[in-house]
């Protein structure tokens, strides 16, 4: 396997509780891979310790190492605005910045100050709306508020804002549950075509959602990875126990 | 590749955290300094004499006594406004909660309220005196402990009211559904909820009536008794160490920092049980 | 809890019974219709106050207002009581330059400390830091009026104003016409302390209702967290800390005692910040003994006062409009 990203000995704690114990994965590169398992079992905790926004937290502790090309994100001298431009983040809920459309997406190539001049800007900003799907709908009122977009739009413009920072990988924590059903299949679209060069990890709690989109699977259970693997493999053929139940359904 | 650079938007981090950091700890060095200057400037003057006696003849001239007359002064003032202000507040603010939550006439009378706050308190003392004047009353105890109840009216209403609209709604309902009057719910359970707070927001207006010297300057008079009736003038502690300082000898102008240091540590100790009653009480009160 | 459960037996025998009354729950529901009554007539009570300081002094100036004209008693320099010559022009400019110097010298670090504490610190430092300002806000004006005599009117004395002697001579506003310490700088030091708990924890409050998604939605694109405040955070709550502001010189404009104690009360037309200056409440508090003595003296302070009431009125009533509705609820 390509490995993208490498979690080694991750443990995490929320005060005095643990909320990840011991993880150990490797995640593929230009692959989907879906985290799941019930409410409470600390994707969303592993998740973002990807893009290191878990110690944003208060009261947050942190111990192990994320390898992202086998550098350790983690490492004392590195520069955390750094990761989190390689490493983007679409939340469950679609956060539109208090800004036009235009200045949503560019707002993140201003902030590294990646292009040089507004032509450039203008036209990277069509570039990213068109991947996100929503060029066709907003190319003609770009200076609207972002808030007066439909939430399903609002969250294809989060996602253009995201890939405007040109990272390498994407994370999306449940990104759809906020969506109605067509909304959401839209997204889902979005990154299926995104892993051609995109590495995609992603958090649901819907086994179908999963199912629909993973091609590596990481099944946890109470703040511990009891299963990961190729989609196949552990879709039709669960190594463990739990797995087994969680998939039927017995959650 | 990820590795720290020193771009200029992390210079330009760094330094405004760093005036950030500054900011606090002038705020915090402030306080210090300033409860730091009362303690040494007011504790050598400050001996039992001050505390337990009242003025003897020449006291302003530098001869014998004390500031009893005003420790009591104050507390009587402070502690019959606070009183006073409490009756009016306790229902205003379970009314404003239980009935009135987010209306209309909520906001005018929350929008009164927060004017009231403001009122600089020179204008209630010179509202007191006026209405003294008017009615015949002269400067005296009950004057005082008036116009302090309505310099204490907005704080106590707005601190009860912080803590009452932070009530969990759930405990509300609850009550409710067991069929309670809104009378009901608000005299039995939201009082019990809120007691600490409550308690808390009685001890706060207490202590801002009790360093307040401009509305009693006015209305309350001064005199070197302790009061025995509420028709007499009565000192207090704000005006003893103003009128102190106001001396041209230095042993006077010392035992006024005394003075001062002995507000300062009433303050103190009030805002420090508050804190200590907040914590202890809050045993049975839902989350 | 004994009491609820009886009733409930009593209903449902009575149901049993086949009875139509219910006179428990009538009395309650009486009971509660009378308390609500009571309890609204007394919500009347904060604006009734308002009306009746508000009217009471404007009657009893009104014989100082109907005798001069307002550009006489407002623009006018010369205050001598025993002349008639009530000009309150120097009061109304000390005022508005010990406030204004207070809260200049008072906004940058508190709304420096406020986003320190909101966006930056440890909840560890953030409990460190309400005892302070809530200590802050708990000391007495008279204590602080002491506090300046002490530390501040020496400091103006011995260091500021040497200094801005040999270095800033030449600008107006900071010229050294007076030996003592006693001046607007030094009033305005003082008030600055004052107001500072309330300007921090009102506009750490503001701060605080800015949702986390839109920090998030910043920080997850790589931004640092000063360029998140700064574009993101502060573009949303300039209204609100604009009317903190007006909030915290509403209550300079009003403090009576620390600033009377430090600030010289002399009056004149202020030229520099170094200058002594006799605020109004200072003006009322020193010389309410004489009021009755002199005709017209009395309306005339009592005038001071109205004057200070309107003014304070206005901006407190805007800031707190603004305030209501940039914080809702969560209203400190």
């Amino acid at each position: 396997m390509d490995t993208h990203i490498r979690v080694r000995n991750l443990n995490a704690f929320y005060g005095k509780q643990q909320a990840l114990k011991d993880v150990n994965i490797e995640i593929p590169r230009k692959q989907v891979t879906v985290i799941m398992g019930p409410s409470g079992c600390g994707k969303s905790t592993l998740l973002k310790t990807l893009n290191r926004f878990l110690e944003l937290t208060d009261d947050t502790k942190i111990s192990g190492e994320v390898l992202v090309d086998e550098q350790d994100i983690y490492a004392r001298d590195v520069d955390v605005t750094e990761v989190r431009k390689r490493v983007g983040l679409l939340a469950q809920r679609p956060s539109p910045l208090p800004m036009s459309i235009y200045e949503n997406v560019a707002y993140g190539m201003h902030i590294h100050q990646m292009r040089n001049d507004r032509v450039s800007y203008k036209q990277a900003v069509k570039h990213y709306l068109e991947i996100a799907g929503l060029w066709d709908e907003v190319g003609k009122r770009l200076h609207d508020p972002a808030t007066s977009l439909s939430i399903g739009q609002q969250q294809r413009l989060c996602l253009a804002r995201g890939l405007a920072v040109e990272p390498e990988i994407i994370l999306g924590d449940e990104p759809t549950s906020a969506l109605d059903p067509i909304s959401a299949q839209n997204v889902e679209k979005r990154l299926l075509d995104l892993k051609e060069h995109y590495t995609i990890v992603i958090v649901t709690h819907t086994l179908r959602q999963a199912k629909r989109l993973a091609d590596y699977v990481i099944y946890m259970y109470l703040g511990e990875v009891v299963e990961a693997g190729p989609a196949q493999e552990v879709f039709n053929n669960p190594k463990h126990e739990r797995t087994r139940a969680y998939l039927e359904g017995q959650f | 590749m990820m590795k720290k650079r020193w771009q200029r938007r992390h210079l330009i981090e760094a330094f405004v955290k760093g005036l950030m950091i500054v900011s606090f700890l002038i705020v915090a060095a402030g306080l210090g300094e300033i409860l730091w200057t009362i303690l040494v400037q007011g504790l050598p003057a400050l001996n039992w004499a001050m505390v337990t006696q009242v003025p003897q003849g020449g006291f302003y001239l530098g001869k014998g006594g004390g500031v009893l007359n005003a420790i009591l002064g104050s507390l009587y003032l402070a502690g019959g406004g606070t009183l006073l202000a409490l009756i009016f507040s306790l229902p205003i603010a379970l009314y404003l909660e239980t009935y009135l939550g987010d209306s209309d006439w909520g906001r005018y009378v929350r929008l009164s309220l927060d004017v009231l706050w403001g009122i600089p308190t020179i204008v209630y003392g010179v509202f007191g005196f006026i209405i003294m004047l008017a009615i015949g009353l002269r400067a005296s105890l009950l004057a005082g402990i008036v116009v302090l109840s309505l310099v204490e009216l907005p704080i106590m209403v707005r601190a009860m009211d912080e803590v009452i609209r932070r009530m969990p709604v759930d405990l509300e309902q609850a009550a409710l559904a067991l069929g309670s009057t809104k009378l009901e719910v608000a005299v039995r359970v939201v009082t019990r909820q809120m007691l600490p707070g409550i308690i808390t927001a009685i001890l706060l207006a207490f202590g801002r009536g009790i360093g307040d010297a401009a509305s009693v300057l006015f209305t309350a008079g001064y005199t070197d008794r302790i009061p025995t009736s509420l028709m007499q003038p009565t000192a207090s502690l704000p005006l003893a160490v103003f009128f102190q300082l106001g001396t041209p000898y230095p042993i006077v102008q010392q035992r006024g920092y005394a003075s001062a240091l002995i507000l300062t540590i009433i303050v103190l100790i009030i805002s420090i049980s508050s804190r200590w009653i907040s914590s202890h009480l809050n045993k049975y009160t839902v989350k | 809890m004994n009491r609820q459960i009886q009733l409930d037996i009593n209903k449902t025998n009575l149901e049993a019974e086949g009875r139509q009354s219910r006179p428990s729950v009538v009395a309650r529901n009486r009971q509660n219709q009378l308390a609500k009554r009571t309890f609204f007539v007394i919500t009347l009570l904060p604006m009734i106050l308002i009306a009746a300081i508000t009217i009471i002094l404007v009657v009893r100036s009104w014989p100082i207002l109907s005798t001069y004209s307002p550009k006489d008693l407002f623009l006018g320099s010369t205050w001598k009581p025993d002349s008639g010559l009530f000009g309150f022009w120097p009061y109304i400019t000390g005022t508005f330059w010990v406030t204004i110097v207070g809260v200049l010298l008072a906004v940058p670090p508190c709304l420096l400390t406020a986003l320190y504490l909101s966006e930056y610190s440890h909840s560890f430092t953030r409990s460190l830091a309400k005892p302070i300002l809530d200590l802050l806000a708990a000391i007495p004006p008279v204590v602080y009026g002491v506090w300046g005599l002490l530390a501040i009117v020496p400091f103006v004395e011995d260091a500021l104003a040497p200094f801005s002697k040999r270095w800033l001579n030449s600008i107006p506003i900071f010229k050294v016409a007076q030996p003592t310490g006693f001046s607007i700088i030094a009033g305005g030091i003082v008030l600055a302390v004052m107001i500072a708990p309330l300007i921090i924890s009102v506009v750490y409050e503001i701060l605080r209702t800015v949702p986390n998604d839109l920090r998030d939605a910043s920080l997850a694109v790589g931004a640092t967290q000063w360029q998140t405040i700064r574009q993101v955070v502060i573009p949303r709550v300039i209204p609100g800390m604009v009317a903190a502001v007006v909030l915290a010189a509403s209550r300079a404009l009003g403090e009576t005692m620390a600033v009377l104690m430090v600030v010289g009360n002399v009056a004149q037309v202020p030229n520099s910040i170094f200058d002594a200056a006799y605020p109004l409440p200072a003006l009322i508090a020193n010389n309410y003994g004489d009021m009755m003595s002199i005709p017209l003296y009395d309306a005339a302070l009592l005038c001071a006062a109205l004057i200070l009431l309107i003014l304070i009125l206005i901006f407190n009533i805007l800031s707190t409009l603004v305030l209501q509705r940039v914080l809702g609820k969560n209203w400190a």
